[in-house]
């Protein structure tokens, strides 16, 4: 499942977590995390309700920003350009310009299919009605959508079922070429089946961008994951390669979460 | 196998059941009152509303006995106090809309900003402040209105437009404007707050800035609440009478020009309702004539509205 023609210390790197601490307003979230995230890799972040796994993918598009009384300590590198997603020198626009995010419960906009895909390129001014047509049928090939909704572009996107719509919402965040995909439970709403088809899309979609991924199936992490990084209360407790983390972890907390002793 | 089988074992149970479900008298006799207390409530409102629907009905009817219809819909002068009597509706029709359109040009847009500012930008401290100020604001008596916009707004006009006179739609329609706003704001914001935070999470993390997020995602999803704040800000401006009744002048005049003085079906209904007709004279009769116009009138909008509510539902 895990190529390994790479030894990990070779592999570029797309972004740094450096001693990342969050808090909601005096609660802290986060405790002084470090975390490499792999490019064209999916890294996986699993651990019980709370543990700030949420908390810690938010970061990295800077959406704890919308609401007050939130605050970052350390620093996320982002490569190539070595830009620290968390400065307040930088424009958090900017930030989610270059990362994108699927969430846990599909929300298309109240728009057609085609105006839900096309919503990233038309705010970043985007206007050519050719280059907004390619990317769209692009990103919902890509998302595996574009059989089903080729013939009805101008439908409503909430008309289409949960899956379909989970599929509508990943095409939306591809449309914009983004450098980091961030996945926030993305099948936690969906049935099997469509879970499964989100798995695949996730697989292929690592050969293009780098992929960060919250999940509470621990299954999914070890199906679809390269990394796997087990969190409890705020803290990193292990990362690692995904089947070393699985099979033979390195701390007795992972081993205990992931064999189901506790969790 | 029948499970409702009776033997001795489960007819002692069932006894001890019914036991419980026994009619309890006075318990149930509450539950009737009650019931014939809520009957009566929303009764009375149906009752009401057929009562008023079937006068204005009846007294009209007698009204269309003297006046053809055509002539209600076509004649130009509305004098129908006059011994040389004409009763063409369009007279009242025109001063009614005209004035209509004059707030509702002030109302939606300031409304709609105000709305989307108070939902989506402003911090939580200035909303706390303003909402209940901006609801305030509607809840003064429309005469202080009227009197705002005779005595202080046509002058102020006036400076620019020396030639307008003392008594004019345009002022009326003005302040009328700013009484409704309030009607249009609180319920657009409020529609626009119950759009759920993922959608608007959705936007953001799409890199949009927040009057991207406000008018491409936040305003399309609340459009059903937003139309309907729109109707129901027609319908006051339709409806509204002192305003009009103090500072446009009451004179029937056909007209779509807002710097004339003129007459709205609610003013005029006010002027006749005043004075000292003899009852059942073809005078009194106008006025529920004009009244059932009016209810036709704020009918059609409210068709318009639920239309509207149900074509651009959202399901999020």
């Amino acid at each position: 499942m895990t190529e390994k023609t790479m030894p990990e210390t070779q592999l570029p790197l797309k972004a740094e977590a450096r001693n990342l601490s969050f808090f909601y307003g005096n609660f802290q979230a986060l405790k002084n995390v470090n975390m490499p995230i792999y490019d064209k890799r999916v890294t996986s972040l699993i651990g019980p309700s709370g543990c700030g796994k949420s908390t810690y993918l938010r970061c990295f598009n800077r959406m704890h920003d919308l609401y007050p009384g939130n605050r970052y300590e350390g620093a996320i590198d982002f490569h190539p350009d070595h830009t620290d997603l968390l400065s307040s020198k930088v424009d958090p626009i900017e930030v989610r310009m270059r990362i994108s995010m699927v969430f846990q419960k599909p929300n298309p906009f109240p728009k057609s299919i085609y105006e839900n895909v096309a919503y990233g390129l038309r705010v970043r001014g985007e206007s050519a009605r050719s280059v907004i047509d390619d990317k769209v049928e692009a990103a919902l090939r890509s998302a595996a959508l574009w059989g089903e909704v080729k013939d009805r572009l101008n439908e409503q996107g909430a008309n289409l079922s949960g899956g379909q719509q989970q599929r509508l919402c990943i095409a939306r965040s591809l449309a914009t070429d983004p450098e980091l995909m961030l996945f926030d439970e993305p099948t936690s709403a969906l049935d099997p089946i469509a879970t499964a088809s989100i798995e695949e899309l996730i697989t292929e979609l690592k050969e293009k961008v780098a992929i960060l991924i919250v999940t509470h199936n621990m299954q999914q992490a070890a199906r679809i994951s390269d990394y796997t990084a087990y969190m409890y209360i705020g803290e990193m407790v292990e990362f690692g390669e995904t089947d070393q983390v699985f099979i033979k972890p390195n701390k007795k907390e992972t081993e205990d979460y992931i064999t189901g002793r506790f969790g | 196998m029948n499970s409702t089988v009776i033997t001795a074992e489960n007819i002692v149970l069932m006894q001890q059941v019914s036991d419980r479900l026994k009619k309890d008298f006075s318990r149930h006799l509450k539950e009737r009152v009650i019931e014939a207390i809520l009957f009566l409530a929303a009764f009375l409102s149906v009752f009401t509303t057929t009562a008023i629907v079937y006068i204005l009905l009846k007294e009209s009817w007698i009204f269309f006995q003297h006046v053809p219809l055509t002539d209600f819909l076509f004649d130009t002068q509305w004098t129908p106090l006059f011994d040389d009597a004409h009763y063409g509706i369009m007279v009242l029709l025109s001063g009614t809309i005209t004035s209509s359109m004059v707030a509702l040009l002030v109302a939606i847009p300031l409304g709609t900003i105000i709305a989307i500012y108070l939902s989506e930008f402003a911090p939580f401290s200035v909303r706390e402040i303003a909402k209940p100020f901006l609801e305030l604001l509607g809840g003064i008596p429309t005469i202080i209105y009227g009197y705002f916009a005779l005595l202080f707004v046509t002058p102020l006009l006036q400076k620019i437009f020396p030639e307008l006179p003392g008594f004019n739609l345009l002022s009326a329609g003005l302040v009328m404007g700013v009484m409704i706003i309030p009607y249009v704001a609180s319920l657009s914001e409020d529609a626009m707050r119950a759009v759920p935070m993922a959608l608007r999470e959705g936007s953001y993390a799409t890199g949009a800035t927040r009057l991207q997020t406000s008018l491409r995602v936040v305003v399309p999803a609340a459009t059903s609440g937003i139309a309907a704040a729109y109707i129901l800000g027609i319908s006051r401006a339709v409806g509204e009478t002192m305003i009009l009744a103090v500072a446009a002048g009451m004179q029937p005049n056909l007209t779509f020009n807002p710097a004339e003085p003129g007459a709205t079906i609610t003013s005029f209904i006010v002027q006749v309702a005043l004075g000292d007709l003899p009852h059942g004279s073809i005078g009194y009769q106008t006025i529920f004539a004009a009244g059932l116009s009016l209810m036709l009138l704020t009918l059609v909008f409210n068709l318009i509205g639920f239309y509207m509510r149900k074509k651009y539902r959202e399901a999020y």
